[in-house]
């Protein structure tokens, strides 16, 4: 870090920063600008959360950000080597993609076609086009005056994505959002901001995936909002690659309508801090909701996933799954909430949690809430926290498997669980590549 | 189902069985309460120096705290000027034996249905009889005491046993612990003590009767039970208060402490007056129940039967701290017309080998809410600890609401902590097999209920048993899923 900053310095610099972000959008403030004034105020208002609220409880990321982040810098250079812009590519993978370093967003390596079905364009682009999914539906579901880590982003939303896909289309491939942070030289901030809709019987699934590139502190503050039609089917897969020095806070903002489909999987393999809001709303009628989750911590690595699912219709399904396996002195928090609403009826939700600790110095707190008001409904959670099984263990040894090989194999069978939701065979085989890298 | 309209109608017409009052000369204090009322009370009460500093001293701590929110209830804020903090039935002298006792008093006793005589000669359990914080009298006395075991009120413990009392005071539920404990800490009237002497095997089981009777008084009973090594006590708690239209407080604190082998089973069923079916009136009871397994090997259940009052904010919890020791709690909470309910335990393991096990079952019917809300920590060194939890909850109709708040903080990588809850309503396949079978709508209802409960019934003396399922019957009678 290069000056010290204490505490309360942190919103002093994103107050100038906001000022600068206003200088240099100049005449190009866009009809949003308003919404972007609204929410910063608010968010300067209220800083980071701290544990003292309920939400924050594990991760006080006041403290951690006030550390670490000096968000007084400047955005540093723009020029990128390979290593930036190829990490985190998939091999195989034939996507639409768009690419991002330092939220600045890569033509020449990005590939969007112009297709009947689907807009593809990064939010600059959208907004002085004056599109209107932005005037639809932008800062509609995500609520800044809910959470600070949305009002930070809306306040700064500038870079990401927009993607529309039209109705009656299905897309046939999937598409990816890339966000690569370039740490070689300094600390970097960004705040991507992703607005997806789906509309009436379409198809699609997008891909998230950040990264770190250099050995200096990233700091990633994301949004998404998703809207989802009638009868649309949407997923949604954030792979989070980052470096154990990086900062990630995302909220993912979803509003189904009757009878659609979102699945949402969410792989985190390291991170100092990372916090993932996943909120659900199902205002329609026979919504199902898939949320599927992996996390694999090692080092001071400490990840909280929140995930909300709130059933507002009869006649709907929701299931979540989140798998954890903690080694060295990693921290896992899952607080998993289901609300079924008394006009919800004949609602069913499921959701279970399931963690290993390989070392006593590992920690997971685990808050699985259902809180219900309508009778005909059939809601379980499950939560469970322990070891490997001594004798699955013993019974492999028994058969020739060394400790260690017999150990990657029960952890790697744990993994798959979670691994075996995904669809897309070249995601599937990436993500197989790294879990197993990393268990043997 | 047309029927249902109509049960409902019956049911939410039905009045609290134990809902009158009878007029007992009562010695109180003035409303509101300061350092004078504390000193009134400790004087009354004849109670030595040390004890009336440790109150004070409570006082103090609680002066400086905040009434907590967090709780999942919601309920008119209390006013803590505006209660009597002590009333005490008139008496002059203590009486010796139940011929001595004032005949009115006994007949509030034969109303609740524990005629004191009836249960001394059927039934042989022990009862310490507490009506508006001072124990009026306690039976089988002399039977216990050949076994060294100490059965009294809390301010008669004072007086005979002061070293007792002031060693184990606090030791499990500290002044600071939180608001409604330091408040009775300050305040408390009278209560039960229990002592099981080493190697002791208490042949009864003991019991307390808790009921609220002076309008306007506040209930803060202390409970403090001490089993020594290799011990065994099984202890009841059953409560009840009349109708009143104003919110009754009671904060009652309940400590136990379990040496080593010992082991101690403490049940309680609390129908206190919910309030009317428009949701005026009740008890708000706050209690503070903790438990500790100090010694290896040690033992604690909790058992609760919850059906009545208007607000509840209760978490009876057991700190493992020796090692093997084990801790259990078993809950049936149900809620009808306007109660809240918010339930639940701490498990907190601190010794190897640690085990604990909750099961809780919620049932929720008209307005109500019902949550549970635990904790299971297990710490670094608690290496081997075990957990295995269970919440049910049951919804009968589309106007109450069940709610799981668990918490789940694992620090040890050696310990297994499962956890499991499901929400469902009664099927209606159930009901139809049982109506098929000439069984009643309600009857049906009922059977199903407590076949739920089943688990944490099975866990209640026999006594209380019968009576659990009478309430649970009469709880839900009607509200048909």
């Amino acid at each position: 870090m290069s000056n010290a900053s204490k505490p309360d310095n942190q919103i002093d610099q994103l107050s100038k920063k906001f000022d600068q972000f206003e200088t240099m959008l100049n005449g190009s403030k866009g009809s949003i600008h308003e919404t972007r004034k609204a929410a910063i105020a608010h968010f300067l208002k209220n800083g980071f959360p701290t544990s003292k609220n309920e939400e924050y409880k594990y991760t006080d990321l006041d403290k951690a950000v006030s550390k670490t982040i000096d968000f007084s810098l400047e955005p540093n250079a723009s020029e990128f080597g390979a290593s930036e812009l190829e990490f985190g590519k998939i091999k195989d993978l034939d996507a639409y993609e768009l690419v991002f370093v330092n939220g600045q967003y890569q033509t020449e390596q990005s590939s969007v076609p112009n297709l009947d079905g689907v807009i593809i364009t990064d939010f600059k682009e959208a907004l002085s086009s004056d599109s209107d999914v932005i005037k639809n539906h932008y800062s509609k579901y995500a609520s800044f005056e809910k959470d600070e880590l949305v009002a930070l982003n809306t306040g700064f939303s500038i870079n990401g994505s927009v993607i529309r896909i039209k109705k009656n289309q299905t897309i046939d491939k999937p598409i990816v959002l890339r966000y690569i942070n370039s740490v070689v030289n300094d600390q970097t901030q960004n705040h991507p901001r992703n607005l997806i809709v789906a509309e009436e019987s379409s198809s699609a699934s997008v891909i998230e995936i950040y990264g770190d590139v250099g050995d200096h502190v990233s700091f990633t503050n994301e949004v998404t909002e998703i809207v989802i039609a009638e009868n649309s089917q949407l997923d949604h897969y954030k792979l989070q690659l980052n470096s154990n020095k990086a900062f990630y806070t995302g909220t993912t903002q979803v509003m189904q309508a009757s009878s659609s489909r979102f699945r949402s999987y969410t792989f985190t393999v390291a991170g100092s801090i990372i916090r993932n809001n996943l909120n659900v709303d199902q205002d329609g009628e026979g919504c199902e909701t898939h949320m599927y989750g992996l996390y694999l911590l090692n080092g001071n690595s400490h990840v909280d996933n929140h995930t909300t699912v709130d059933h507002k219709k009869p006649n709907s399904y929701s299931n979540e799954l989140y798998k954890g396996i903690l080694d060295d002195k990693s921290k896992g928090v899952f607080n998993g909430k289901i609300y079924v609403r008394p006009e919800a009826q004949k609602t069913n939700a499921f959701q279970s949690n399931k963690n290993i600790l390989l070392t006593v110095n590992a920690i997971v707190n685990s808050k699985p809430l259902l809180e219900i008001w309508a009778d005909d409904v059939k809601c379980s959670h499950g939560c469970t926290t322990g070891q490997l099984d001594e004798e699955a263990l013993f019974y492999m040894q028994a058969r020739g498997l060394s400790k260690d090989s017999a150990r990657s194999l029960l952890l790697y069978a744990f993994a798959t669980e979670v691994l075996e939701t995904v669809e897309i065979e070249p995601v599937k085989a990436y993500l197989e590549k790294i879990i197993s890298d990393r268990l043997h | 189902m047309s029927k249902d309209d109509q049960i409902l109608e019956e049911f939410t017409s039905k009045e609290y069985e134990h809902g009158w009052t009878v007029d007992i000369d009562s010695d109180q204090a003035p409303k509101g309460l300061n350092e004078d009322i504390i000193r009134f009370i400790s004087a009354k009460k004849e109670e030595p120096q040390w004890l009336l500093d440790w109150r004070l001293d409570a006082f103090r701590v609680w002066s400086k705290m905040q009434e907590p929110h967090w709780a999942n209830v919601t309920f008119p804020s209390i006013n803590y000027q505006d209660i009597i903090y002590y009333s005490a039935p008139k008496q002059k002298v203590q009486s010796k034996s139940l011929d001595e006792v004032d005949p009115e008093l006994l007949e509030t006793f034969k109303k609740l249905g524990i005629s004191l005589e009836e249960q001394k000669r059927l039934t042989g359990v022990a009862v310490d009889a507490v009506i508006d914080s001072v124990s009026v009298a306690t039976t089988f006395k002399d039977k216990l005491g050949e076994l060294g075991i100490i059965f009294c009120s809390f301010s008669e413990a004072v007086k005979e046993h002061p070293e007792l009392v002031k060693k184990y005071l606090g030791s499990v539920v500290p002044v600071s612990d939180n608001y409604y404990a330091a408040l009775n800490s300050a305040v408390f009237s009278d209560g039960s003590f229990c002592y099981i002497p080493k190697g002791v095997r208490c042949p009864m089981e003991l019991s307390t009767y808790f009921r609220i009777n002076a309008a306007n008084t506040g209930q803060f009973e202390r409970t403090l039970i001490v089993a020594e090594d290799n011990s065994y006590v099984s202890y009841l708690e059953g409560c009840t208060a009349p109708m009143r239209d104003e919110n009754q407080l009671h904060a009652a604190v309940v400590e136990i402490y379990v040496k080593a082998d010992a082991e101690v089973k403490y049940s309680t069923v609390q129908n206190w007056y919910p309030g009317d079916k428009n949701g005026k009136g009740g008890i708000y009871n706050l209690v503070t129940k903790r438990g500790i397994c100090a010694g290896n090997n040690a033992k604690l259940s909790w058992t609760q039967v919850e059906t009545g009052s208007a607000v509840t904010w209760k978490y009876p919890s057991c700190i493992l701290k020796g090692d093997n020791s084990s801790g259990e709690f078993y809950s049936v909470a149900v809620t009808n017309n306007y109660q809240q309910a918010d339930t639940g335990t701490k498990m907190i393991h601190i010794g190897r080998n640690t085990k604990s096990r909750i099961v809780s079952k919620g049932v929720s019917a008209g307005y109500s809410q019902n949550s549970y809300r635990g904790q299971v920590y297990v710490m670094k060194r608690a290496t081997g600890a075990r957990n295995f939890s269970q919440c049910d909850s049951l919804l009968m109709g589309n106007k109450c609401g069940a709610h799981t708040f668990p918490y789940i903080d694992i620090e040890n990588k050696s310990s297994m902590v499962e956890h499991e809850a499901t929400t469902s309503k009664i099927g209606e396949d159930q009901i139809f097999y049982c109506t098929q079978r000439g069984i009643d709508e309600e009857s049906a209802v009922a059977l199903i209920v407590n076949g739920y409960c089943k688990e944490v019934l099975n866990q209640l003396p026999m006594e209380f048993a019968v009576e659990a399922q009478k309430l649970l019957a009469l709880t839900l009678e009607g509200s048909v899923g």
